[in-house]
């Protein structure tokens, strides 16, 4: 059968929506409803209606929603040039623990998902579409099965898409480690370069997209960089969907204007940054923040980067005041250091001595030269592994060591605090369901 | 041409045999993996870099042509 780029239908443009929500507005029944309140995905036949989308997503500024936070139009147009018929692999596999904003985006608006992944394949030449989703999440699969099976003919050559359940690992939805498992393998990182863009599933250049990001490309398909620009700050364009937990009367899942304030962003989730400890941005890959500190910034990457942090995948957690950041920051460093893939001897070495540190001076144990080691450990791992979990957890206990110096100081003299015991704020896997293979 | 030295973490083994042909440049952090001064390399010291990398068993180590500035992504 003929292979060629994956197309739909052309229509009129429609306007776009007015204000929130732009991604998590109430569900369609189905695919007519879903076209009907969004209007029809344009179609890219030419060449420079092709080249057109891939310039209006760079010009909308939008940046990848997965936690890397790399210009989307970029990446479009480094696989679009890279010939060789692509490949799309659109990433719901979240892996983080606190992070919930994928799976609930796939679950509420499947369709807005598959049109960005459609219309993004469409712009790069590419035949084939991977949806990932963690193996655990059986609904975010079972919807986006549901929705493509009623999208018909555009979906219908039997190599259009796949759907792949990936290991529920931390690791598992890097763009190597995902990589590397459609190719067979383990979902383990492998050394870069060659990255996904440049040589990936099968050998060919491999746009992995966010689902979220998809979904922002397809509303940009439809309405334009200037519409998607008319929502958010500059910095920070459109919407912004974030995990809201720990201290808050509501935890969950909310979609926020780009650049909301925390006060805002916790406003929302029915708590406030008033009667906390700290709040954590961005997930484990994330920052510690101090609550005074956070009263400034706001959900808009380039704000939270000259502070020190990242928007990462949208993860915001409120620790009341009376927990303690150390117990906290030791329970996740001990989950990151778990969740090495064990290939780089820093990672692998590294993260256990630090989460042994940080257990140590959680539990009175330390010795007088526990916090040097930590810091000197911290100085070390830093940019030494194939992929990021490393780097990750030096920034996540690097902003502990700042938010929590006072507490640090007690625990280092051997005085436990007495809240070091209480059960944790921040979500962790169950140990009793999680999963340990990569395969 | 201007040189640095890389590291392949997944092929690392920690042998350590870099950092004694090269002590100027690496040291073992405490679990025996090199720790590389990520400059690039002196010339008086390119013989032994390009040594240590020839001796690395694991063909971990690397020289890479360090990016003229402007040119990282």
């Amino acid at each position: 059968m003929s292979r060629r780029p994956l197309r739909h239908t052309p229509a009129p443009r429609i306007a776009g929506p007015v204000g929130l929500p732009r991604l998590l507005a109430a569900p369609c029944r189905d695919h007519a409803e879903h076209l009907a309140r969004y209007g029809p995905l344009p179609a890219l036949h030419s060449r420079a209606e092709r080249a057109g989308l891939i310039a209006e997503v760079e010009a909308s500024g939008l940046r990848g929603r997965g936690g890397g936070a790399f210009p989307t139009g970029r990446k479009l147009r480094a696989v679009a040039d890279g010939g060789r018929s692509p490949v799309v692999v659109a990433n719901c596999a979240e892996g983080e623990p606190a992070s919930h904003k994928d799976s609930v985006l796939v679950r509420r608006a499947p369709h807005l998902v598959i049109d960005g992944a459609v219309v993004a394949a469409s712009a790069v030449g590419a035949e084939t579409i991977h949806f990932v989703v963690d193996r655990a999440d059986g609904q975010a699969r079972a919807a986006l099965a549901h929705a493509i099976a009623e999208r018909g003919a555009e979906m219908a050559r039997p190599d259009a898409w796949r759907i792949v359940e990936v290991p529920s690992r931390y690791v598992a939805g890097e763009e190597s480690a995902l990589v590397n498992f459609l190719n067979g393998n383990e979902a383990r990182p492998v050394t870069v370069p060659p990255r996904p863009y440049e040589r990936g599933v099968r050998g060919k250049p491999t746009l992995v997209q966010n689902v979220e990001t998809l979904a922002d490309v397809a509303l940009i398909a439809r309405y334009g960089a200037a519409w998607f620009g008319a929502m958010g700050t500059k910095d920070q364009p459109g919407s912004v969907l974030a995990t809201v937990v720990g201290a808050v009367g509501r935890p969950g899942v909310y979609e926020f204007e780009g650049g909301a304030t925390f006060t805002d962003v916790l406003a929302a989730a029915g708590g406030s940054l008033a009667d906390l400890g700290a709040i954590l941005v961005g997930g484990y890959f994330g920052t510690w923040l101090d609550p005074a500190d956070a009263a400034k910034l706001s959900l808009a990457q380039g704000v939270l980067q000259r502070a020190g942090a990242t928007l990462g995948c949208g993860v915001v957690a409120a620790l009341p005041s009376e927990c303690c950041g150390v117990a906290e920051t030791a329970r996740v460093a001990r989950y990151l250091a778990s969740e090495s893939a064990g290939q780089c001897g820093p990672c692998v070495h590294g993260l256990d001595a630090v989460a042994g540190a940080l257990e140590a001076l959680t539990a009175g144990h330390a010795t007088a030269g526990t916090l040097a080691d930590l810091d000197r450990w911290l100085g070390d791992i830093e940019g030494r592994g194939a992929c990021h979990l490393p780097d990750a957890a030096v920034g996540f206990v690097r902003s502990a060591r700042r938010v929590f110096a006072a507490d640090f100081q007690q625990h280092e003299q051997r005085r436990v605090c007495a809240h070091a015991r209480r059960p944790g704020v921040l979500p962790l896997p169950d140990p009793a369901t999680r999963e340990w293979s990569f395969r | 041409m201007s040189q640095k030295l890389v590291v392949d973490w997944i092929k690392c083994d920690a042998h350590g045999i870099c950092a004694e042909l090269l002590p100027e440049w690496i040291r073992l952090d405490d679990w025996g993996y090199p720790v590389i001064d990520e400059r690039e390399i002196p010339a008086a010291l390119m013989a032994h870099a390009r040594r240590a990398v020839t001796a690395c068993p694991t063909l971990a180590l690397r020289l890479d042509k360090v990016r003229a500035a402007g040119g990282k992504r």
